[in-house]
């Protein structure tokens, strides 16, 4: 998978840009995610709908995953059935 | 990766909110957003392989580079400053492309380069007019270059310096929060378009959803009166325009400042004296100083506001020397200090400045700088001390080498500068038969004061530094010579001591 490339999850309006991924298989709302949407949604599993917040960055514990979310929804994020968690930001002083 | 997805997002989380301000003219982020589109029709239809921008800053620097991002085109500001030739020839580097700004004069001096040429006005009106696709994009993920930026090639031809959407996107993504600005917020923007900091401040406000206040061109007295109109809460500016704001402000200048929260600086060497009065004459704003260089994507080490307060309230004078400082790195980058041999250096030592990270392009058109393992030789000079604050001694090639000693221009001119009747100083090689290089420096005296004699400043280097330091010929000077970003030009008070 690309850096750069934009996948959308099948289950809710979720939408990530990776900016870093190995070959697993990355998910939304327990569903495979896709650079197209599928024509019928696929159901929102329970253990992914905790949603995903617009800007935030979801990593892997082993740090070979990153996707950046740049449309919310309600399933959350995971790779082969592992969730991801959000990546601590460190904002700095504003400097430009 | 592109930078485009930094509006893309901005328009899609809040389309209606006031992104830009310039020249009294409000822009959404969902205007831009819509501009930059129109942009991206009209770039592809001239067959640009650039998109220039000849002009000072405005709404219509925002949309080129979004509008050439989208296009998959590298954007490429010019310095106005530049001289016709100087100027054509940089054109002819980057033919054909659309060039925005300036019309009368890159007809004049470029017209057989294959340019489509349009005025700012004629540009920011044809992109409204145009209405494309909302998924507009020519979307590359790869490795693309968003941004180039011809250096001010002081030594030799420019080099075309080249940002990657990757590259910008790791800075901003790496310190900045998305939204994270309150509605309130306004940045006042006044560096030139054509410098990394005048473009990574408008892709890190919009990211944080600050709005963006411009200021095409700098007086203090513009500055200070946009500061109340706006109520602006961050500013960037270069130690020439502190310099200039501060010196309006004890002249009667009068705005109401309370607003101002954060001021950061960089660009060149901010003198002492002026931080001094600046945390007097803004004694609500934060102060940031920020060290970075155009192949780095703008900011790699700062020095905030806390660490500002610290060192002004401390008695210890390591802390207090620290509001000369460049600060400590950022955490999205690694840095070393390396002497000659490419080992690092030990806490205190100078060196040349080395760092790496995904915001580091070290790129040029011709070839990168890049180290094997991805480290950027920045040809700064400077040393860290214990706690890991960096101080800038310099360019690496403006060390000056004495029978084999490596001596910093830096930390003669800080010595100098504790005398108080030298309001400037420069110190640099002078050739010399004995040493090979020795150090001349060139002085300015204070208003009011008597220049001293030429033995009282060498005593004074002899008692503070060591005696290599002291230098061989003194020159007294009415002011030294800066560039408008407030860069110290050596090579020119070389010529003066030399002749």
């Amino acid at each position: 998978m690309k850096p750069g490339t934009r996948l959308k999850s099948a289950a809710c309006d979720t939408e990530v840009m990776v900016i870093r991924a190995a070959e697993g298989q990355i998910e939304c709302g327990g569903a495979p995610m896709a650079e197209t949407k599928p024509a019928d949604p696929a159901p929102l599993a329970a253990d992914f709908s905790a949603g995903t917040l617009m800007g935030k960055r979801y990593i892997d514990a082993d740090g070979k995953y990153e996707l950046l979310c740049v449309k919310p929804g309600k399933g959350s994020l995971g790779v082969d059935g592992q969730a991801l968690v959000v990546k601590d930001a460190k904002p700095l002083p504003a400097s430009d | 990766m592109n930078i485009a997805l930094l509006l893309e997002m901005a328009a899609e989380a809040a389309p209606d909110r006031i992104a830009l301000v310039c020249d009294g003219k409000r822009w959404t982020y969902s205007d831009l957003l819509a501009a930059a589109r129109g942009a991206f029709a009209i770039i592809q239809d001239s067959g640009a392989d650039y998109v220039a921008l000849l002009d000072e800053s405005s709404e219509a620097a925002v949309i080129a580079v979004f509008g050439a991002a989208l296009a998959g085109v590298p954007y490429c500001p010019l310095n106005y400053r530049l001289p016709d030739a100087d100027l054509a020839a940089l054109l002819g580097r980057i033919a054909p492309a659309l060039v925005i700004g300036d019309e009368e004069r890159v007809t004049r001096i470029a017209q057989d380069q294959g340019h489509t040429i349009l005025s700012r006005e004629e540009f920011t009106l044809q992109t409204q007019e145009t209405v494309p696709a909302d998924d507009a994009r020519e979307y590359d993920p790869g490795e693309g270059v968003a941004i180039q930026l011809f250096t001010s090639g002081t030594t030799a031809a420019p080099k075309a310096a080249i940002l990657r959407h990757s590259n910008l996107l790791g800075y901003i993504l790496g310190t900045v929060e998305f939204a994270g600005a309150d509605e309130a917020d306004a940045a006042l923007v006044v560096v030139p378009p054509y410098h990394i900091a005048g473009i990574s401040a408008l892709l890190s406000s919009i990211y944080a959803q600050r709005r963006i206040v411009m200021l095409p061109s700098f007086s203090p007295e513009g500055w200070l009166a946009l500061v109340q109109a706006e109520a602006v809460t961050n500013a960037f500016v270069v130690p020439t325009m502190l310099s200039r704001i501060i010196e309006a402000m004890d002249n009667g200048t009068t705005a109401e400042i309370a607003s101002l929260r954060a001021i950061a600086y960089g660009g060149g060497k901010m003198p002492l004296e002026v931080i001094h009065k600046a945390l007097e004459r803004f004694p609500a704003a934060g102060f940031t100083n920020a060290y970075g260089l155009t192949e780095t994507s703008s900011t790699v080490a700062l020095l905030g506001p806390e660490d500002h307060r610290q060192a002004l309230a401390s008695s210890d004078s390591k802390i207090r020397a620290r509001l000369t400082s460049l600060g400590k790195p950022i955490p999205t980058v690694e840095m070393e200090i390396r002497g000659d041999d490419g080992r690092v250096m030990p806490v205190g030592e100078a060196g040349e400045i080395y760092v790496r990270g995904e915001q580091v392009s070290g790129e040029y058109k011709e070839k990168s700088a890049l180290d094997a393992d991805g480290w950027f030789p920045t040809r700064d000079a400077g040393y860290m001390d214990e706690e890991g604050y960096l101080f800038l001694s310099g360019r690496a090639d403006d060390v000056i080498v004495r029978g084999g000693e490596n001596m910093s221009p830096g930390e003669i001119e800080d010595v100098l500068l504790t005398h108080p009747a030298i309001a400037d100083a420069c110190a640099c090689a002078i050739p010399s038969v004995e040493w090979g290089e020795a150090v001349g420096i060139a002085v300015v005296t204070r208003d009011g004061h008597e220049a001293p004699h030429e033995n009282e400043l060498k005593d004074l280097v002899r008692q503070r530094l060591r005696s290599s330091r002291v230098p061989e010929k003194v020159a007294f000077v009415t002011e030294l010579p800066y560039n408008e970003m407030g860069k110290l030009l050596r090579r020119k008070v070389k010529d003066v001591l030399a002749g």
